[in-house]
C-alpha cells in the first residue's frame, strides 16, 4: 500500500462512491501499521452516513479525528475548524483526508491549496460504475475534472469500488475494472486500487490481485448494526 | 435492466423520470436534497424543467399550475417545507389535480431537526391542510420499493385526479440499496380537463376549488368523497410477515419495519413468535388486515412501533375495536429505535398478558 510512501492521501469521487468506506479502513490500514494517523472529516455535503459517525471506533484504534465544527450535532451548517491547519504544521502524522461528494463538497478542499502546493499529496479519485451518472468514461471524466478544478488540486490515483452494496459478486467488479482501465489509459492516470470485500477480491486475477484493497464494512443502517 | 446502487432520493428522483415526470418545482432542505439536486441534473437532459422556486409555497402553487395544465409534475420536501406546502395540496385536492408529493420526514415540531423521524403520519393521513379532503399516502421500506411506489404514485394520482404522497424518512432517503428499475412503458393518460387552451371550439376547461354556493361545496365534497370510498376499496397495500401462529404482532412502516424484521429474527431465537403487519398504504389504512388478525385467538396483542410519540397507533386501535390490547413503543427527535430496546418492551408485553 501507498501508506507507506505519502503523508497525505485525499479521496474524493462522485458522492456515494465510496470514499468514507475507504477512508476508515485506509486509516484504520494505517494505524496498525504504527503510524500516528489523522482523518480529517471534510465532508461538507451528507448529513449522515460519515466519517464522523465512527469516531469511537477509530479514536480506539488511537486515530484522530477531524470533523466540520457542526458534525453529527444535527445542525446543518458546513464550518470547518482551524485545527485543520494544523495537519499540515505536525509532520508526524499521516493524513487523511475524506471529501465530501461531487465537485461541491471538493470545494472545501480548495482554501487549503497554498499547503499542497508546498508538500506533496496523493489524491485518489474513488468510482462505482454502478452509481448514477459514473456508469461511462465520459460522465466519470466530467465529475473528475470539475472536482480537480473546484479543489484546485490533481488526481494521482483511480479506485474501483464498483459495488452494488451486498449483491456484487467479482464480475461486478471487473465489469468496473474494465471501465475504468480504459479511463485510466485515457488520462494516464494509473489505478492504484481494487475495493471490496475480501472474500471476493480473493478471486481477482494473479495480475490484478496485488491492487487488492480489502474492506470491513462500517456505514450501516440501524438495522444490520 | 442491471441493478445500480442507489440513495433513496436519488432512486426517488430517477423512477419519477422514468414515470414520465417532467416537470419539478422545490425548494431544498435537509435531509431530501439528492431529489433536487438529481433533478436539476437530469431534467434538462430529457426536455423537462427543474425549477427552484423561491419558497416552498411557492413550489407548491407551482405544481398546482402544472397539474392544472395537465403535466405530470411533483415536489419533495421534509417536515417544515410540507407544513409550508399544506395551503397548496388542500387547493389541489379541491381542484381535483393529480399530482407527487414527497415527504421525507426529519424530527419535530418546529424546525425540529436533521435526523430520520415520523412524526408527519398525522399531518399526512388526517389532511394536514384544511377542509374535508384525503390523499393516498404510501410508505415504502426500501429502496426498491421506492421506486416502484413512485411509479405506482404517479399513476394512482392521474386515475383519481388526487394528488399522492409518498411518507419516507431520513434514513430510507439517504441510505443506499441495489436497485433495478423495471423496463415499463409509461402511458400517460389522456386529460380532456386540462387547461391545455380551447383552440377549435374546445369547451373552456376551469380548474378551480372556490365553491361560494354552499349547496355547491357540499355536493362536490361528496364527490371527492366518492373518490375516497373507490381508494379505500382498490388502493390499499399491506405486508404481513410471519403473523400464523404470532402471539405478539407488530405494526410498523418504513425504516421501522426494517428493524422490527430484525426483532422478530431475535425474537424467534429465544422462542418469541412474533409477526409484522406493515401497511404500505398509510392512508387508506388497512383496517380488514387488523380487523382479521385481532379476532385470530393465538394473537393477545399489538404493538405499533414509531419514530415519533405514537401516531399510527391511534389508527390501529380504531381497527382493531378493543378486540385486543395495543400497545406503543417509540423513539422521537431522530432517534431510531434499537432492536435491543424494542425486543425488551415485548418481554414487558408478554409479562402483562
Amino acid at each position: 500500500m501507498n501508506i507507506e510512501t505519502d503523508r497525505i492521501a485525499i479521496f474524493t469521487g462522485h458522492f456515494g462512491s465510496g470514499k468514507t468506506e475507504i477512508a476508515i479502513n485506509y486509516g484504520i490500514a494505517s494505524a496498525k501499521r504504527g503510524n500516528k494517523t489523522i482523518i480529517v472529516d471534510l465532508d461538507i455535503v451528507n448529513p449522515f452516513f460519515r466519517t464522523s459517525e465512527k469516531k469511537d471506533i477509530l479514536e480506539n484504534q488511537g486515530i484522530k479525528v477531524i470533523s466540520p465544527v457542526f458534525a453529527g450535532t444535527g445542525i446543518d451548517i458546513p464550518s470547518l475548524p482551524a485545527e485543520i491547519h494544523s495537519v499540515f504544521q505536525n509532520k508526524e502524522y499521516k493524513v487523511i483526508f475524506d471529501v465530501g461528494g461531487d465537485d461541491t463538497g471538493a470545494t472545501a478542499l480548495g482554501r487549503f491549496y497554498p499547503y499542497f502546493r508546498q508538500e506533496a499529496y496523493r489524491m485518489y479519485y474513488v468510482i462505482n460504475v454502478y452509481r448514477p451518472l459514473s456508469s461511462n468514461k465520459q460522465d466519470i471524466k466530467q465529475m473528475l475534472t470539475s472536482i480537480e478544478s473546484h479543489s484546485r488540486l490533481q488526481v494521482t490515483d483511480l479506485i474501483n469500488n464498483s459495488n452494488i452494496s451486498h449483491e456484487t459478486t467479482i464480475c461486478d467488479i471487473l465489469k468496473g475494472q474494465a471501465v475504468i482501465e480504459e479511463l485510466s489509459k485515457e488520462l494516464n492516470i494509473p489505478i492504484a486500487y481494487i475495493a471490496g470485500k475480501a472474500e471476493i477480491l480473493e478471486k481477482l486475477s494473479d495480475k490484478l490481485r496485488d491492487k487488492a484493497l480489502p474492506l470491513d464494512i462500517y456505514m450501516r443502517p440501524p438495522w444490520e448494526q | 435492466m442491471a441493478k445500480v446502487l442507489m440513495k433513496g432520493n436519488e432512486a426517488i428522483a430517477e423512477a419519477a423520470i422514468q414515470a414520465g415526470c417532467r416537470y419539478f418545482f422545490g425548494y431544498p432542505i435537509t435531509p431530501q436534497n439528492e431529489i433536487p439536486a438529481y433533478m436539476a441534473k437530469m431534467l434538462p437532459k430529457v426536455g423537462g424543467c427543474f425549477l427552484q422556486a423561491e419558497s416552498e409555497i411557492s413550489a407548491i402553487n407551482m405544481v398546482y399550475g402544472a397539474a392544472g395544465a395537465g403535466a405530470r409534475v411533483m415536489t419533495s420536501s421534509s417536515s417544515p417545507g410540507i407544513s409550508l406546502k399544506q395551503e397548496g395540496i388542500s387547493y389541489i385536492v379541491g381542484a381535483e389535480l393529480p399530482c407527487l408529493i414527497v415527504n421525507i420526514v426529519r424530527g419535530g415540531p418546529g424546525l425540529g431537526g436533521i435526523q430520520p423521524a415520523q412524526s408527519d403520519y398525522f399531518q399526512a393521513v388526517k389532511g394536514g391542510g384544511h377542509g374535508d379532503y384525503h390523499m393516498v399516502v404510501l410508505a415504502p421500506s426500501s429502496i426498491q420499493e421506492m421506486v416502484d411506489l413512485v411509479t405506482d404514485g404517479f399513476d394512482i394520482a392521474d386515475k383519481y385526479r388526487n394528488p399522492v404522497m409518498i411518507l419516507g424518512d431520513g434514513m430510507l432517503g439517504q441510505m443506499m440499496e441495489p436497485v433495478e428499475f423495471r423496463e415499463k412503458k409509461t402511458i400517460l393518460p389522456e386529460k380532456p380537463w386540462a387547461t391545455t387552451g380551447n383552440k377549435e371550439g374546445k369547451p373552456r376547461n376551469i380548474i378551480n376549488s372556490l365553491f361560494i354556493d354552499p349547496q355547491g361545496l357540499e355536493d362536490h365534497v361528496l364527490k371527492l368523497y366518492k373518490k375516497y370510498d373507490e381508494m379505500k376499496e382498490n388502493e390499499v397495500r399491506v405486508e404481513c410477515y410471519n403473523c400464523e401462529d404470532a402471539e405478539i404482532i407488530i405494526a410498523a412502516y418504513g425504516t421501522m419495519a426494517r428493524i422490527a424484521k430484525n426483532v422478530i429474527q431475535m425474537a424467534e431465537e429465544q422462542g418469541i413468535k412474533i409477526g409484522l403487519i406493515r401497511p404500505i398504504t398509510l392512508w387508506p389504512f388497512p383496517v380488514d388486515t387488523f380487523k382479521k388478525w385481532a379476532d385470530s385467538h393465538h394473537v393477545k396483542a399489538f404493538l405499533s412501533l414509531e419514530m415519533s410519540m405514537g401516531q399510527m397507533v391511534e389508527d390501529i386501535r380504531l381497527s382493531v375495536d378493543g378486540a385486543k390490547p395495543v400497545h406503543f413503543y417509540g423513539r422521537t427527535g431522530g432517534m431510531v429505535p434499537t432492536p435491543k430496546a424494542i425486543l425488551e418492551e415485548i418481554k414487558k408485553i408478554r409479562e402483562g398478558i
